[in-house]
Order: structure tokens, then sequence, then C-alpha cells
């Protein structure tokens, strides 16, 4: 007994050595985080004007897509050219039925069909499944209903495009396009380096993570740039009363349909920037990203010494 | 411990924020309210497109060689009423376009009368605000001519089409909803828009309208009302049924078919 006792004992002691211990080291890593914390510069990333009209394309981009493929569902099938070949869609999602009697939904891309049922062509409505192109968790609003869906649409539109047009003033007055978005042949250089290190999630520290590097400054301006305007110009092109006015539209893009399918691809090319968008503000740092989109504030850390 | 705050706070700004939108469309879209404020931007649509179509840009016309194969009929196929199939089988030779409201000379035009007026023939592009488009040669009498005939009054801004074809069931009262549509007077005096009675070179098949439909080529199909039977030049939509100018305007489709 009694040496179980001074068996007991001991482990005690040697558990509060060990509890000692363990305490001391958050205390010394707590220490040497407070000093990587101090060491880390805190830098004016994003300007006011920025920041607000980020967070208003956010949520203007969100109610355009998901009232975009509530319009789409009106009539789920994409073609090529100035008018509808309803034999041959570039692009359909359809509800057939099985020999069961279930709805089965069906996406044709060109010669290609899919089973897609339960999201698209066919997925369930109120516990029911009924023919429907996208699922309702994606349209705005959720029940069938075009002219609501429109509604929103283009009362949405037209603060995409104010947006967008004071985002291209601003970005042209102050310097930020030039200076921050606008790529130089030296960013261009530096490219397959960077596209090595993003597949490695190596994110750029020290001086290099208060620029946006060629990748990033390609995206944004192939986004910001090309994609915004080019949704613009074929949504507008879809308009019968913008196509008397500039029929030249129409010969741009080869034809109202072809314009409809680009639109919709456009949308789609929004919808994997914004995953991609998103996907990188978590593995370089959530809420320092964030908080730099709200404050302005964003914490670098310090580069590590080259390894000669 | 500063971190882990603000951690908290921005992710339940963040959840909250996504829970609110989720929730709030679908409500949103319910509301009396809301979709007034949605709709407050047609008026600025309609405004902006006014500006750099005016009343003179004219619709894209196409060649022969784009005519659709199939040109698609929507809506209305058949009104299949008593009426409608005598009209159909005596060749509408008792079919009456009547032209009233605020005019000066009311009018009776029969469908050899109309057709005696001048024409206009065009190749142009339909396109359904479903989001597909057919291409199909329309050949009609110009509505500004049978409207000039009838000398409109200086009140008259809208012109309402009333069609032949009924529309779903009949209400409480027994009443069957015809179809009804408006254009404004900008529109109604276009040169592209007429009382149009042949589709590519035939006359007008019933599925399309027959004897005599709309074509607006700077508008959406729903605009282009098929089966017109009378016209009425008013000043304002308040008295006509849900006073938003069409059947399907009173069932939330905007008034202005430009976009």
């Amino acid at each position: 007994m009694a040496d179980f006792r001074s068996t007991g004992s001991r482990a005690v002691i040697r558990a509060a050595g060990a509890f000692n211990t363990t305490i001391g080291s958050i205390g010394s890593r707590l220490r040497e985080g407070r000093e990587k914390f101090k060491m880390r510069e805190v830098f004016y990333r994003h300007t006011l004007p920025v920041r607000v009209m980020h967070w208003i394309n956010a949520g203007v981009l969100v109610i355009m897509f998901m009232s975009g493929l509530q319009i789409f569902n009106a009539h789920p099938a994409l073609y090529w050219g100035r008018t509808s070949d309803f034999d041959h869609p570039i692009l359909s999602l359809t509800a057939t039925q099985d020999a069961q009697g279930n709805v089965r939904g069906v996406t044709q891309i060109g010669d290609w069909h899919f089973d897609t049922t339960g999201v698209l062509g066919a997925s369930n409505v109120d516990g029911q499944p009924a023919a429907r192109g996208f699922p309702d968790w994606i349209t705005l609003p959720g029940p069938q209903w075009l002219a609501m869906g429109r509604l929103w649409h283009l009362f949405f539109a037209w603060f995409l495009v104010a947006n967008g047009a004071a985002f291209a003033l601003y970005a042209f007055y102050s310097g930020h396009f030039r200076r921050d978005l606008l790529p130089t042949r030296t960013d261009l250089g530096h490219l397959p380096q960077e596209i090595a290190d993003h597949a490695r999630l190596r994110f750029p520290k020290g001086e290099a993570a208060k620029r946006y590097n060629a990748l990033q400054k390609l995206t944004y301006f192939a986004v910001i740039f090309i994609l915004g305007p080019l949704i613009v110009l074929t949504g507008l092109t879809m308009s019968p009363t913008i196509d008397a006015a500039f029929p030249q539209l129409l010969w741009i893009f080869g034809g109202r349909q072809t314009a409809r399918t680009i639109h919709f691809i456009c949308a789609f090319s929004f919808l994997g920037f914004f995953i991609i968008h998103i996907v990188m503000v978590v593995l370089s740092g959530t809420w320092n990203n964030i908080r730099s989109m709200i404050t302005g504030r964003y914490a670098i850390e310090p580069a590590e010494p080259s390894h000669g | 411990m500063v971190d882990v705050k603000r951690r908290g706070f921005f992710g339940a700004v963040a959840a909250g924020a996504s829970a609110l939108a989720l929730s709030g469309c679908k409500g949103l879209s319910e509301t009396e309210w809301w979709p007034k404020v949605l709709a407050s931007a047609e008026g600025l649509s309609k405004r902006a497109e006014r500006l750099v179509a005016g009343s003179w840009a004219l619709a894209p016309e196409f060649s022969k060689a784009d005519i659709a194969p199939e040109f698609r009929a929507n809506g209305t196929l058949n009104p299949n009423t008593p009426d409608y199939n005598a009209m159909v089988a005596n060749g509408f030779r008792d079919w009456r376009l009547e032209v009233g409201g605020l005019v000066a000379h009311p009018l009776k035009i029969s469908l050899s009368a109309l057709r005696a007026m001048p024409s206009r023939t065009q190749i142009t592009r339909h396109d359904c605000v479903e989001g597909w488009s057919c291409i199909g040669e329309w050949t009609g009498t110009p509505l500004r001519l049978v409207l000039a005939q009838a000398n409109p009054l200086p009140a008259a801004r809208y012109a309402m089409f009333y069609c032949d074809d009924p529309m779903g069931n009949p209400d409480l009262s027994g009443n069957v909803p015809y179809y009804y549509e408006s254009l404004d007077l900008v529109e109604a005096f276009h040169p592209q828009t007429l009382l149009a009675y042949q589709l590519n070179g035939q006359d007008l098949p019933v599925a399309h309208g027959a004897p005599v439909r709309v074509r607006a080529e700077r508008q959406l199909g729903y605009k282009q009302a098929k089966y017109v039977r009378r016209i009425e030049l008013v000043e304002s939509f308040d008295r006509i049924n849900g006073g938003k100018g069409g059947y399907w305007e009173d069932l939330g489709y905007s008034w202005w078919g430009g976009i």
C-alpha cells in the first residue's frame, strides 16, 4: 500500500512538473507570439471607396447571379446565332420520365447527355420532383417566378453598372488602376514563379505582400475590365430596344442568342472567380483579409530570412 | 484576446448576413412594398432606352436566309371559343377591327379593307420574355395609318389592344379575362409597328394570332398582342382591370417590354 502511495505521489509530482513546463512553454510561446505580432507590420491596404464598392459589388453580384438563373429557368436552353434552333441547343436542362415513371433531369451539352437528376433539369420543389432548370436553392426567388426574377435582375443591374462605373472612374483618377491593377512587364516575368508558388500555397510575405502579384493583377484586371463590361454588353444585346439603337452589338456578338450564351458563360466565369477568390482569402488568412476589406488594415508577416 | 473577440464578431456578422439574405429574398418578393421598389427601375430603364432609341431607331431587319425553319407559337395557340371558331370557318369575312376611345372618328375595318391599305413587309426577330428568339417575315398595315384615319384626340396617350383569346378559367363572378395589351403612342406610331396579317408570305395561322396581330419590333413578345379585335386609345390604365396596362402586366410583368 505504502509503495503504491509513494509511486502515486511521485506520479503527481511528475505530472505537476510536466504541467509547469507546459505552462512555461505556453508562456514563452505567448511571448514569442507577442514579439511576432509586434514585428508584424499593419499596413493600410484598401482605401474607403474601394472597400465600400467591393461590398456593394459582392452583394449585387450574388443577386444578379441568382436572379439570372431564375430568368434562365424560363427557357433553360442556350443557342448559337441570331435565332433559336430549338432542335439543336448547345446546352439544355430538360426533364424526362424513365420506365418507372420517375422524373429524370438531363443536362445536354452538344452531343453529350448527362443524368443530373436532383440538381439540373429536374429537382425537388416543395418535396416533389419537378422539371426545373436550376434547383430552387440557387434561384432568386426560389419558386419559378419569371416576372419577379426579372424585377430583381433589372433593378440591381443599375447598381452593378453604377457601382462598376464609379469604381472605374475612381481607379483611373486615383491611380489605383495604374499602381495596383495594371500588370507591368516585370510582373509578367514573375508569372511562372508565382504560378508555382500559388500551386504550393506559398503566399508572399514582407514587402511583396503590399502589392498585388502578377496573378492577382491579371485576374482582377480581367474580371473588372473585361468580364464586367462583357456581361453588361451581352445583357444589353438581349434587349430589342437596345438592338434598335445599337445594331452594332449584334454584329459584335454574332446575334442575340449568341449574346445570351456569352452572358451565361460570363455569369459562370464570375462564379468561378468568386469560388477561387473565397478559397484564396481563406488560405492566405481569412480574418486578416476580411479585416483589410472592412477596416482597410492588413497585417503583414515579416519575410523569412533568405536561404542564401 | 482581441483577435478572438473580433473573430466572434465577424463570424456573427457573416452568419447573420447570410441567414438574413437567404430568408429575406424569398420573403421580400412576397411583400407588397418590395416589388414596388424593384419596379421603380422600370421607369429608369424605359427613359434610358428611349434616350438612345428615340422614336426613330429601327429594329434590325434580316434576310430571307435568316428566317427560322420553325417559328415558335407561344401563349394562346387557339382561342377556341364558339365565336372565334365561327370566324375561322368563314375566313374572317365578318371580322371587323374596331378603333375607338379617344379618337375623333371611330372606325370599323374589315380584313379586306385592312389588306387594301398600304402595307409593309419586314423580316424581324421576335424575342420572347423567356429568352428565345425566332426570325420571321411579317406583312401588315402600319398601325400609324389606321390610327391616323381614326384621328386621335390630344388626350390620347396609349393604344389598348383587346383580343379574342380568353385567358384561363372564369373568375368568381363568371368573367373570363380576355388578353389585353398596350403600347404608348411613340411605339404605336413607329414605322415598324404593324397590324400583321401574314407570316412568311402566308395568311397568319391561328396559332400566331389570326387574322391580325400586333408587331412592335422593339418590344418583347408579350407586348405583341394576337387575335386583336378592338383598339382603344386611352389616357391612362387606371380603370382597366389591374391598372397596369396589360394581362401579363397585371400579373407582375413590366409594362415596359423593351428589355
